[in-house]
């Protein structure tokens, strides 16, 4: 009932083809925009917890939306196109590291133009090492982006131009201004990213209902039968490598710059790439909310778990909270699978099959 | 609906437990601890956070707290990980009736991060014996304290006693040294000391990096065989020091040229490697596995009491002392800054005056009972580590034992490297130094 399209008529061609045709999830959308966009920081300002405290912005919505953003960009790669990638690590690293030359040695361009040259570096990078994809699928691909992990890890490590000569290969991000504006509060760095996210995730959505978005799909789905009716394989495959690594190197350029502000190549490590990867997995393969779910699940669930001894009043020793950590949410994971195979995305689409039915399910 | 609802009921319970929640008491300083007790470096984090935890415990147990005012502290687990340790820097630096007083990051990439913040919060960064080197500058780091020694005065220390185990540092001319080292922020601070070292005394260097975490250096040792080096200096931590001193075993390298820093001569850094580990030597910051006054009143006041941590045997290792140094230099620290503020809970602020006016003399370090384990130690604004003393130490199988007297490391070739690291940071972040002349 709640959910109900029911007398929602189509008169215009514009309308069937709307981004969001049901009026629920319009205003439910508007609705969270609003609430991330104006709610959440003027809760912060008028003190309310827990927005009051710094902690929420610096080390939850902050790190929230720059790996959503990531898990975006891999799941154009992943979850529309089917290439599967290990080196989304590497693709962030070549962000942070472009963005941060530009702006060391380019200090007059404003810093949103930096953020921007560290994801066309990556999309360049992503193109390069997108090209074995053309020969090779699967899992052979796979192995052949790790190629990239092991690579960019290298070359930050041991070129020391990249990280200008720093003795301990230890970079520093300049300060983030805007428009005039120095972003120096949590509040201003996730207002600054959100609106990138949004900008993003509303960019994706767009490009993968449109003509090259259905490319990838059927390069996924089957790449001989796409080629045969007349999708090129290179151009679908290599455009998805460079979509995906854009969005990923300004993640990795928004990681380092508002969220870390200090950083070495060790931050962008395979660890890195295989948590995006098993975010995208999780949250569900070619979802645009799948990135987002997918990434509160890994990122917030440890936490939660590491917190919720002490606020259930049962303080245990940090090093049994963390085992505890580690094993509850190794079984999570396996549970969610067993439960839903094609992630949380799918979940959440159950969910609606089932509220447009209620409280009439039969 | 039930479904939801108690979905819902769920959602609200993880919100509630991300709120940090508020501690009532008044009349406490907050103390936070980062510790690492799982993940690949636990063998070394556990004695270390027990170290630091017990000497917080002490001063509680023994004294009611610091002139009274009582210390609270509570754990974060970071497993040494940068992501974690940001995490944990954010949850508790607001805990407490004045916020964290201070933090010790006890991982050298949790410190780069956490450098660029200290200042934005106002809370002291105490690195004892890691960090950034150039943040003994005072003037430019004004938040950073690494106090008791750095990887540099460590690199320094290392020339210092090789100086003098070849019969004088002009003797190391021509000399081979290579420096094996975890290829991560702490293994490649030292490398700028050796080469301006190796310019001065003549010593050929070469730095060969390990890929974290340093299990795998079978290349590594076959390319130190060819090398034949007079001595290999070895900068790792937890997993790779045991491996370097079975590799350097297996091709025949004598362990008494093998020396590793302060961070590489811990129990577990040797005992994993058996009867290969002997005579391996290491430097010490300036501490070593001792056991001083200040471990008996441990002993009686928190052990005594079932407050402790580790196990009595553990107390006096290596890494528990350094824990312990760690949490005695900064208990000194709000002591030092409750004589000027008064014998309140006090501020990061306030308390980053108590570490830059901390003075440590003979008879206050016999007072507290570490008169033999650390030199005295007076930190100022130009020189935020304190001291630049060390020791060498060497494992007999069984046990550490000191063999070198005291060394003083000579400022003469550090100091104005420090000075120009720290210069570069002040222009790359429009920071002024202050005029330490003037304060």
């Amino acid at each position: 009932m709640l959910y109900h399209e029911a007398g929602q008529y189509k008169t215009t061609y514009a309308q069937d083809m709307a981004l969001l045709p049901i009026a629920q999830e319009r205003w439910s959308l508007a609705g969270l925009l609003v609430v991330a966009f104006v709610g959440v920081p003027s809760m912060a300002f008028l003190g309310i917890p827990p927005f009051d405290s710094d902690y929420v912005f610096s080390a939850i919505l902050l790190p929230f939306l720059i790996l959503s953003l990531a898990a975006l960009g891999l799941n154009v790669l992943v979850g529309y196109c089917g290439q599967i990638s290990l080196g989304s690590g590497a693709f962030m690293a070549v962000g942070a590291y472009a963005a941060y030359n530009t702006a060391v040695r380019l200090p007059e361009l404003p810093i949103l133009v930096a953020l921007l040259s560290g994801g066309v570096a990556a999309a360049a990078v992503g193109v390069a090492f997108g090209l074995p994809s053309l020969r090779i699928k699967g899992l052979y691909l796979a192995v052949a982006t790790l190629a990239a992990q092991f690579f960019f890890d290298w070359l930050f490590l041991r070129v020391k131009w990249f990280t200008n000569y720093a003795p301990s290969g230890s970079v520093t991000a300049p300060p983030i201004d805007v428009l005039g504006f120095r972003l120096d509060a949590s509040v201003e760095r996730y207002l600054l990213v959100l609106t990138i996210v949004v900008l993003f995730a509303f960019g994706v959505k767009n490009l993968v209902r449109g003509a090259i978005g259905r490319q990838w799909m059927a390069i996924r789905d089957m790449d001989l039968a796409a080629e045969i009716i007349g999708i090129r394989p290179v151009y679908a495959k290599l455009t998805a490598f460079a979509v995906s690594s854009f969005i990923i190197g300004i993640a990795g350029a928004l990681w380092a710059f508002a969220h870390l502000g200090s950083w070495e190549p060790l931050t962008f490590s395979i660890d890195r790439s295989f948590h995006l990867l098993f975010m995208v997995i999780i949250g569900g393969l070619g979802s645009i909310l799948g990135a987002f779910l997918g990434t509160a699940f890994i990122l917030l669930v440890p936490i939660v778990l590491s917190r919720l001894p002490a606020a259930l009043g049962t303080p245990l020793s940090t090093s049994t909270i963390s085992h505890l950590e580690t094993a509850v949410f190794g079984v999570l994971i396996i549970v969610f699978l067993i439960a839903e195979p094609l992630g949380l995305a799918r979940l959440w689409s159950l969910a609606k099959e089932k509220l447009r039915l209620w409280p009439f399910p039969h | 609906m039930r479904y939801p609802a108690r979905l819902a009921a769920m959602g609200a319970m993880a919100l509630a437990t991300l709120a940090p929640s508020a501690m009532a008491v008044a009349n406490e300083q907050f103390i936070p601890v980062l510790s690492y007790r799982t993940g690949l470096y636990a063998a070394n984090g556990i004695p270390w956070a027990n170290g630091f935890v017990d000497y917080l415990q002490l001063v509680n147990l023994r004294d009611g707290g610091i002139n009274g005012v009582k210390i609270a502290f509570e754990e974060c687990e970071t497993a040494y990980g940068t992501d974690r340790g940001v995490e944990c820097y954010e949850r508790l630096k607001g805990k407490g009736p004045t916020g964290a007083a201070m933090f010790h990051p006890v991982s050298t990439g949790i410190t780069f991060a956490l450098t660029e913040k200290a200042p934005v919060d106002k809370i002291p960064m105490v690195t004892v014996g890691y960090g950034r080197s150039d943040t003994r500058d005072g003037s430019v780091f004004r938040w950073n304290f690494p106090l008791i020694g750095s990887h540099w005065t460590a690199a320094g220390l290392a020339i210092e006693y090789l100086g003098r185990e070849v019969g004088g540092k002009d003797k190391l001319k021509g000399k081979k040294i290579v420096l094996l080292h975890l290829d991560a922020p702490a293994g490649r601070e030292p490398i700028a000391v050796f080469e301006k070292l190796a310019a001065k005394h003549g010593y050929t260097f070469t730095a060969i990096p390990v890929t974290a975490p340093g299990l795998e250096q079978r290349s590594q040792w076959l390319q130190i065989r060819q090398m034949r080096p007079d001595y290999v200096v070895l900068w790792g931590y937890g997993g790779m020091n045991p491996a370097a001193i079975q590799e350097a075993a297996a091709v025949n390298f004598p362990r008494d040229r093998l020396l590793g820093y302060a961070w590489s001569g811990a129990e577990p850094d040797v005992i994993p490697a058996g009867d290969r580990a002997k005579s391996y030597k290491t430097l010490m910051l300036q501490h070593g596995a001792e056991r001083d006054k200040v471990h008996q009143d441990i002993l009686t006041h928190v052990y005594g009491k079932g407050a402790g941590l580790a196990t009595p045997q553990e107390v006096g290792q290596i890494l528990y002392n350094r824990g312990l140094i760690s949490a005695l230099v900064s208990v000194e620290a709000i002591r030092t800054a409750q004589a000027k503020f008064g014998n309140k809970p006090l501020t990061g602020e306030q308390v980053r005056w108590g570490l830059e006016n901390l003075d440590l003399d003979a008879g206050r370090l016999q007072a507290l009972g570490v008169a033999t384990m650390i030199k005295p130690l007076k930190a100022s604004c130009e020189n935020h580590e304190g001291a630049r003393f060390g020791r060498v130490q060497q494992w007999d199988g069984a046990r550490w034992t000191v063999i070198s007297d005291w060394i003083e490391v000579d400022g003469t070739v550090l100091d104005p490297l420090v000075k120009e690291s720290a210069a570069a940071y002040a222009s790359s972040k429009g920071i002024t130094p202050v005029d330490c002349g003037k304060l």
